[in-house]
């Protein structure tokens, strides 16, 4: 079983209740838990997006949108029915922080759920594993059970007169169901097809009402701003970017693990300190600082704070905090074709862009891999990717596209070195690429 | 919606807010290029080729799913965006087979037109195209996957225009496919929808396929000559060594009353045309007893000189006749005059499939909805029938209405028809229940019970304005008291569901013993004797060869009297036009044995083999003319095809008539003064060199000279002396439909007059006689028929 | 749906009768459904897509569309023990297809192989959620993480172990 690392400079604030029993809803109120939401049902809609905005928690999924913004572009009228849809589908390669989180704290998720779903006056609720989280599917139905017997999920909540429901199910294998419209067409038992936006999820969500949606760390955090309080949790991270972060570190490194750090870290310390460095005093080549979407750092634009607003001036994204090292040794052209590899898999097929896009990416890097290119195959790899940015229906096309033109532009050297019959200089060719 | 205004490409526009701008563009002449957009089907934004650039937006943005907004400035065309499109294209030529030599869709396909017009003419890929084996799924349906660019057109037309799910997309990424829903074969209504709609050559039919390429034929709209809706139908055509072959049948103008629309009849089921024993030549029976072919020359002498000798020894009384539902308005026009002043006898008749005369009274000049109407109704009452297997079209109009407009649409009927699915309120009632049906919505609250029927009626009462459908359930006083109900609410129009291609416009022109072109009593028949410049009443007395014959006053037999009275001997002569009346109404042989029996037809029918003279009759596809529909839409019929040796029953009927000796000229008018030509229509010819022809001779003040065999010859006649069909001549020669006009029809007791109505119950796959010989329909029920077989074990 | 003609055992038949409950709509059910009844038959066969089908009251055709989406859900057999071996980026760059390899060795199978007995069906996988832990496979719903060859072994043994024979 998996534990959260730690590290002098680890700030516990969602990782409080990890290692310590809390999976155990006695256990979980003894730490003050469900104290939040007795706190919110008392502070109301109002109140409570308030203080969610005072806390400058920004969306762990990805996108790094602030979550007090989003829950208030909820409408107060409604004919439908509204919902809240927690986002564990984690499969953004790099990144496995969520797991954690319903592992050792399910409870944390579910009382965030309440509360998004009391901002909103929401009536229902819904946490969406991802299916090969299947073991943890019954952690969260037996925690979610509990909770009903103790009266703080299903009708008239800590006697409130408020009824509020969750279903906990999980996906079946598809990464693009975490792109949150295809996510709510997958809970209506379709394929995981994005939807056409606007209208967005605020407004015309699942089953067409209107829907809060968050990643599952974000949803944790929320008891833990009620309990610490808003302004002190802002404190933690940098300005716009507030609190800690589940930062998982992978890949080239002595002491791989998640590791939560306050927003803004500085990511170079993070490598080599928390992280522990290279193993085998080996040189750092690269590091793609937020899942796999995001484009590569190279070492000497390392020197940063790991928040959205830094990252992303370093011409990067924080994106879900999946640090993946890389070291000297890496063939970078294997790392591309690996990550390509997985967006051809994951793509949904709808739009062309991204369907055919990733396939030829995929085809022609390969062939790059094995020295079967020739010179124009690398500005056509270039020139696939820049025709797939921004072009596709849904943001995967973005997520192949940005690295994959940050690796060619970053080690165009090393693309070249795989021409003129060669193929890969550090490795033998892998089968796959042989056939 | 109030009107916006935008700008496009340097151009002000305006739009109805909430038009997408795909539309908004369409509508102003700017042509936005689109794969997965298809109008009146969900949207999609997948293909991306529509994406255009907007003001104070950070990306490209897809026109098929942004709506108009005040101020929005739009670029349609840039470098930009044609490096966007072309970059997608190149994509989709990526796993092309690039097959265009011998695929259909070549020259007439969207991806090859796309790819002309960005220049995406440079493989950027050396990796072998993965070939795949294309799949037969139907009779009907060819799917060849290579070739599809996944707009999801096929899928979306299946499900939510056809109401029918049949296709699916399965796997994800470079791995998704339409699939069919048997995993290996399709089980569908074979409309072939999906196949029209393909942007590409991916789906291809089975009638088609290989056949041609696009620019090798001639396409021409005419009438579908199968059921009772007239849906329009482009048949392309091409010539070969006997005449001009259909190769295909399709819809994609759209222009037809039927919209986006077409059945596997309409589309496929033209094959009948080309079969091996389709008659080419007179067939005339010998000493022998044996069918013998014969010269046109000799078999129409001898039929002439026989049907003269019998009306001459016996009288008209002596000789029936017996019309089609599939010939033209002017055909069965021209027969039932030709029955009664050259025959001189008012024995004549049709196979009814419904009760149009009561119909018509009961309007008494109320409105008639036409099928049209029902694509844009607000409310729609369907009682009895099953529209879906019986009118394709009219099912089409009214999920139409249903999807697009939120009509509300009450199904009553004693099975559950699948339009219930579209219905608001399905009312089951039981097979004898329509008449308490009709009482019950017109007040009697005895006749029927249950929630479900008061909600139907305070439902319907509530309606500010309803189209009333029945089926053939309805006859004779029923379809009055329905009318009658009907005319208390607001707004209300009426349609009668009947069988077949021209079944409305053979009851409206006469075909019935008792009743005149228009409905008019045969005993009160003062205008026609007038028109025809004969008497009244002299039939049987002036049994003078050199003339024609005066006009019977006297109803005459229907068609149960007729083979009574053949069975009795009485019978010395029986003409039968397009109609199968042996096998319809199960008529033994030995009842006919002394009847010298004539049929005009396409094939050797049970009728036709008891007959002493067989002529090989053109089919609908292969003259002009107009039709109606059940709806009282008249359409213009064009000429599409050609067969050598056939003649059309237009022409067989005049030469009939002129070798008994009757004055052609006095049959069709075709000398006389005011009498307009058509512009070429007649002669199957569509644009150009026919209507430059009609024009110089207008211009020069000269009367294009009409031939009696002109349908377009009798027609005026027709305006003149049926009100309803006095609509306008120009219009319907351009090829529009044209609504029958409301008008008063004075028979008296038509609700007492004999029941024969006999509806002939056709599916999608079957169509009367003729549809026996579609090869096509043959073959989609064979394919159907273990699937049927398991099901009921 | 009657437990008498269903083709599930009773516990999931009625499972599926209060799952189709759950939902503001029954066809949310289905995702979940097609996953209990892979679990309990092994794969999702033609008799599972019909009864499905009818449960959720949707055409069989809509219910492969679904199936053939997802990649946890099969139509065909896998291995008793259904070993998928993670070779994205983080496990890569930590010895992950070096696992993928030794597996296919000690189990005799290529990529998709089921072994000769059944016991085992080996897959290369995207990323798991193990990235931290890499490198790791999933055999069938349990994680093993920090693999090396060795321990696969291990792990594979314990498996083996447990389909009760040795090999
Ligand atoms: C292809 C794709 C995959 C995504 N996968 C996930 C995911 O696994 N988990 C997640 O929380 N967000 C994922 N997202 C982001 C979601 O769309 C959404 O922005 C997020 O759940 C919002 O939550 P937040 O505001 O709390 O970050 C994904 C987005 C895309 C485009
Ligand atoms: S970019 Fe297009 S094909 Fe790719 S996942 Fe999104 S919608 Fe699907
Ligand atoms: S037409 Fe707009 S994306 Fe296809």
């Amino acid at each position: 079983m998996p534990v959260i690392s730690t590290h002098p400079d680890s700030v516990p604030v969602v990782s409080w209740r990890f290692g310590k029993g809390a999976v155990s809803i006695d256990k979980y109120i003894e730490l003050e838990g469900y104290q939040a939401a007795r706190k919110c049902l008392e502070l109301g809609p109002d109140g409570i997006i308030g203080e969610m905005k005072a806390s400058n928690l920004r969306g762990r999924g990805g996108a790094g949108f602030p979550t007090g913004m989003k829950w208030s572009f909820v409408p107060k009228q409604s004919a439908k029915p509204k919902y809240v849809l927690v986002n564990g589908d984690e499969s953004e390669p790099g990144t496995c922080k969520d797991r954690l989180i319903f592992e050792h704290d399910p409870h944390s998720v579910i009382e965030g759920t309440l509360i998004a779903g009391l901002s909103v006056q929401a009536r229902m609720g819904f946490i969406y594993l991802r299916g090969e989280y299947r073991y943890l599917l019954r952690i969260m139905e037996r925690a979610v059970d509990e909770a009903y017997a103790k009266g703080f999920l299903g009708k008239n909540i800590f006697g409130s007169g408020i009824d509020f429901d969750i279903v906990t199910q999980t996906g079946a294998g598809a990464y693009e169901v975490g792109e949150e419209s295809a996510l709510m067409e997958s809970l209506e038992g379709k394929r995981g097809i994005p939807r056409i936006r606007p209208p967005f999820p605020a407004v015309v969500g699942l089953y067409g009402g209107p829907t809060i949606i968050n990643n599952a760390e974000t949803i944790a955090t929320v008891p833990h701003i009620f309990r610490i309080g808003a302004a002190e949790y802002a404190k933690i991270g940098t300005e716009r970017n507030g609190g800690t972060r589940l930062f998982c570190l992978s890949g080239h490194l002595e002491r791989p693990g998640v590791y939560e750090l306050p927003m803004g870290y500085n990511l170079k310390k993070m490598i080599y300190e928390v992280g522990g460095g290279i193993p085998g005093g080996k040189k750092l080549k690269a590091v793609v600082p937020g899942g796999s979407s995001t484009p590569v750092l190279l070492p000497e634009e390392i020197d940063i704070g790991m928040d959205f607003d830094q990252v992303g001036k370093a011409g990067s994204m924080l994106g879900s905090g999946g640090v993946v090292v890389l070291d000297e040794d890496v063939c970078m052209v294997e790392f591309a074709l690996r990550t390509m590899k997985f967006y051809r898999h994951e793509s949904c097929g709808w739009c062309i862009p991204c369907r055919e896009g990733t396939d030829w990416l995929e085809k022609s890097l390969t062939r790059l891999h094995a020295g079967g290119a020739v010179d124009k195959d690398i500005d056509n790899i270039r020139y696939l990717a820049e025709n797939m940015l921004g072009r596709t229906f849904c943001p995967l096309g973005d997520a192949a596209a940005m690295p994959t033109i940050a690796f060619v532009k970053k080690f165009r050297k090393e693309f070249e070195d795989h021409l003129e019959g060669r193929g890969c200089p550090k490795h033998r060719v892998p089968e796959a690429a042989l056939v | 919606m109030a009107d916006v205004t935008f700008t496009v490409d340097g151009r002000k526009l305006t739009a109805p807010a909430g038009t997408l701008l795909i539309e908004a563009c369409r509508a102003h002449g700017i042509e936005i290029p689109a794969f997965c957009y298809y109008p009146g089907l969900s949207l999609q934004a997948a293909c991306r080729m529509c994406v255009v650039r907007i003001e104070k937006m950070p990306k490209l943005q897809t026109a098929c799913t942004t709506t108009v907004a005040e101020g929005m400035i739009v670029t349609t065309e840039s470098p930009e965006i044609a490096q966007a499109r072309k970059a997608t294209i190149e994509l989709l030529l990526g796993n092309h087979p690039l097959d265009c030599p011998v695929c259909d869709a070549g020259g007439e396909c969207e991806l090859q037109d796309m790819t002309f017009k960005y220049g995406a003419h440079e493989s950027k890929f050396v990796e072998i195209k993965q070939h795949r084996e294309e799949q037969q799924w139907s009779p009907v349906v060819f799917f060849d996957r290579p070739r599809c660019i996944l707009c999801y057109r096929c899928v979306r037309v299946c499900g939510e225009g056809m109401d029918v799910w049949a296709l699916g997309i399965q796997n994800r990424g470079a791995g998704s496919v339409i699939a069919p829903n048997k995993q290996d074969h399709l089980e569908c209504e074979e409309c072939g929808m999906c196949i029209d709609i393909c942007p590409v050559g991916a789906l291809t039919s089975g009638t088609y396929r290989y056949k041609t390429r696009p620019w090798e034929m001639s396409h021409i709209g005419t009438v579908c000559t199968h059921c009772g809706d007239g849906c329009k139908t482009t048949l392309g055509v091409r010539r070969s060594n006997d005449g001009m072959d259909i190769v295909r049948g399709d819809n994609r103008d759209k222009s037809g009353i039927n919209g986006d629309f077409l059945c596997i009849k309409g589309r496929y089921a033209f094959d009948f045309t080309e079969r091996d024993d389709r008659l080419t030549k007179p067939l005339v029976r010998q000493s022998d007893g044996q069918l013998k072919p014969v010269t046109w020359e000799e078999a129409i002498d001898f039929a002439g000189k026989k049907l003269r000798e019998i009306r001459d020894a016996r009288g008209g009384k002596a000789i029936g006749v017996i019309g089609s539902n599939r010939t033209t308005n002017e055909e069965a026009y021209l027969l039932q005059k030709f029955a009664r002043t050259v025959l001189g006898t008012n024995n004549i008749d049709h196979h009814r499939t419904t009760d149009y005369p009561a119909f018509v009274q009961a309007l008494a000049g109320k409105p008639e909805a036409s099928l049209r109407d029902f694509a844009t109704a607000k409310a729609v009452l369907l009682i009895g029938g099953d529209a879906t297997e019986q009118h394709p079209g009219l099912a089409w109009q009214i999920r139409t209405a249903v999807r697009l407009h939120g009509a509300r649409l009450y199904v009553a009927n004693h099975e559950l028809i699948k339009l219930r699915r579209q219905a608001t309120h399905f009312l089951e009632i039981g097979e004898n229940d329509y008449a308490s049906l009709a009482a019950y919505l017109g007040g009697d609250d005895a006749a029927l019970s249950g929630d479900k029927a008061t909600a139907f009626r305070e439902g319907l009462r509530k309606e500010e304005s309803l189209l009333v459908v029945f089926g053939a359930e309805y006859r004779g006083k029923a379809i009055e008291a329905l009318v009658k109900l009907g005319s208390t609410l607001p707004n209300v129009k009426f349609a009668c569901l009947g069988d077949h291609a021209n079944a409305r416009g053979a009851s409206d022109m006469g075909l019935y013993p008792d009743l005149l072109p228009g409905y008019v009593p045969v005993t009160a028949g003062g205008t026609f004797a007038a028109e025809y410049g004969v008497e009244i009443g002299l039939g049987d007395l002036k049994a003078d060869a050199s003339r024609t014959h005066g006009l019977p006053a006297q109803p005459g037999l229907d068609m149960i009297q007729m083979f009574d009275a053949a069975e009795r001997g009485e019978l010395g002569a029986l003409l039968v036009v397009g109609s199968n009346p042996v096998a319809r109404y199960g008529i033994d042989a030995a009842v006919l044995k002394n009847t010298f029996v004539i049929a005009q037809d396409l094939f050797l029918t049970e009728t036709a083999q008891l007959a002493d003279v067989v002529f090989p009759a053109a089919s609908l596809y292969e003259k002009s003319g107009t039709a109606t529909n059940t709806f009282g839409d008249v359409q213009l019929v064009k000429k599409a095809a050609d067969k050598a040796g056939v003649r059309t029953d237009f022409e067989i009927i005049v030469r009939l008539g002129a070798a008994m000796g009757a004055d052609v000229r006095q049959l069709v008018p075709f000398g006389k003064a005011g009498v307009r030509a058509d512009m070429g229509q007649a002669r199957g010819a569509q644009s150009g060199e026919a209507d430059r022809h009609g024009v110089w001779l207008a211009a020069h003040h000269l009367e294009p000279k009409l031939s009696p065999f002109d349908p377009f010859a009798i027609f005026d006649e027709i305006q003149r002396l049926v009100p309803a069909y006095d609509v306008s001549r120009l219009d319907l020669l351009a090829g529009n439909d044209q609504h029958v006009k409301p008008a008063l029809v004075q028979i008296t007791a038509a609700g007492a007059r004999r029941d024969l109505v006999l509806p002939t119950n056709d599916t999608l796959f079957t169509s009367g006689t003729l549809g026996r010989y579609s090869r096509m329909l043959g073959s989609v029920m064979e394919a159907r028929k273990p699937a049927e077989t398991t099901a009921a074990e | 749906m009657s437990t008498a003609t269903t083709i599930f055992s009773p516990e999931l038949a009625a499972r599926f009768d209060k799952l189709v409950t759950l939902y503001p709509v029954k066809r949310s059910a289905l995702v979940p459904m097609l996953l209990y009844a892979q679990d309990e038959v092994g794969y999702l066969s033609d008799a599972v897509v019909a009864e499905v089908a009818e449960r959720i009251g949707i055409t069989e055709l809509d219910v492969r569309n679904v199936i053939s989406y997802y990649s946890l859900l099969r139509t065909k057999p896998a291995g008793k023990y259904h070993v998928q071996v993670c070779t994205n980026i983080c496990c890569m760059l930590r010895g992950g297809n070096e696992i993928l390899e030794h597996c296919k060795k000690s189990l005799g199978v290529a990529n998709k192989g089921v072994t000769a007995d059944g016991v085992f069906s080996l897959e290369e996988v995207e990323c798991i959620g193990a990235c931290s832990w890499a490198p790791a496979a999933q055999v069938n719903y349990d994680f093993h993480e920090n693999l090396t060859p060795e321990s696969m072994d291990k792990v594979l043994a314990e498996y083996r172990a447990k389909a009760g024979g040795g090999k």
